[in-house]
């Protein structure tokens, strides 16, 4: 399984915005095991929460990285807030938008929100369902001073893929 | 503005990053041993900082940059002679008197405390 918990980036304003979504889908293994039938209870499949914070992470993440053409590693570091009012079901999409906050050399701080788009027979309804705040360590500009391997180890070939079938042009 | 106006947006800005109570905050609190901030949390202290007072603040300007790795300022995990004075010269809202007692590196961090903020501030709005 490829860690990847966005399927598209729908819109970059560089430096400022990114919008992404992600499609849950029943063919995901790990759907089923949160949760599975158990003691008399039917399954209840529901996008974990821990993976939707990943999917706000990697669309922030990835918009942090665009602003310096990906050549630093964007590291989450730190999870202000999440808040998340509702479940999210197979069929459903999540929407994420990040957006940066301040930036600077050590890192970034964004703020998000996520959607729930409903699909139904009468077209597709939208509600925000969550916000979060993140903060992004650059690296190789870490207070420690600590050293990293030279290679982006993460903005790996995944996130290429991603980019490029979303129509995001670079030239990295 | 006042030095306690300027601690209570201080405390206001700690408990927001550091997620701890209003009463936790008093001006000797020190921010790693007394309120739990990690090396991420100091990043966060100087964006929410820049917000709340409305100045920038430069890479290394209110907490030490880069200090370890500088081998003319530590030694066997002691900050140096030198090192100190670099020190005390680049970040003069701090207060060293203790650590100078025993300078080791690890407990760099422990001289930043609520006060060394409030100062920090204090000079800065004087400076504009």
């Amino acid at each position: 399984m490829r860690w990847m918990w966005i399927d598209r980036v729908v819109e970059l304003v560089p430096r400022q915005k990114l919008v992404a979504i992600k499609h849950i889908s029943l063919a995901e293994d790990h759907l089923h095991d949160h949760f599975p039938a158990a003691d008399g209870r039917e399954a209840l499949p529901v996008m974990p929460a821990s993976l939707i914070v990943e999917g706000c992470a990697q669309t922030a993440g990835i918009l942090v990285g665009h602003a310096e053409e990906f050549r630093e590693k964007v590291i989450l570091a730190k999870v202000g807030r999440f808040e998340l009012e509702r479940d999210a079901f197979p069929g459903q999409t999540l929407r994420y938008t990040a957006a940066i906050q301040q930036m600077d050399k050590v890192g970034a701080a964004t703020s998000g929100t996520i959607e729930l788009l409903e699909h139904g027979p009468t077209g597709t309804t939208v509600a925000v369902v969550g916000r979060i705040d993140l903060m992004f360590s650059h690296l190789d500009n870490n207070m420690s001073g600590e050293k990293f391997p030279e290679h982006n180890f993460v903005f790996g070939e995944s996130f290429k893929t991603l980019l490029r079938s979303s129509g995001v042009a670079g030239a990295w | 503005m006042t030095r306690d106006e300027i601690f209570a947006k201080v405390r206001d800005v700690l408990v927001d990053a550091l997620a701890v109570d209003e009463d936790d905050v008093k001006l000797q609190s020190r921010l790693t041993t007394d309120l739990g901030a990690e090396s991420i949390d100091f990043l966060d202290i100087v964006f929410k900082l820049e917000q709340q007072f409305g100045f920038k603040i430069a890479q290394g300007e209110l907490f030490p940059e880069n200090v370890a790795q500088d081998p003319e300022y530590v030694k066997e995990g002691k900050v140096t002679a030198k090192g100190l004075t670099a020190l005390k010269a680049r970040l003069p809202h701090a207060d060293f008197t203790k650590f100078e007692a025993d300078p080791q590196i690890s407990k760099v961090a422990e001289v930043f405390t609520v006060d060394t903020l409030v100062t920090f501030v204090e000079r800065k709005l004087a400076a504009k």
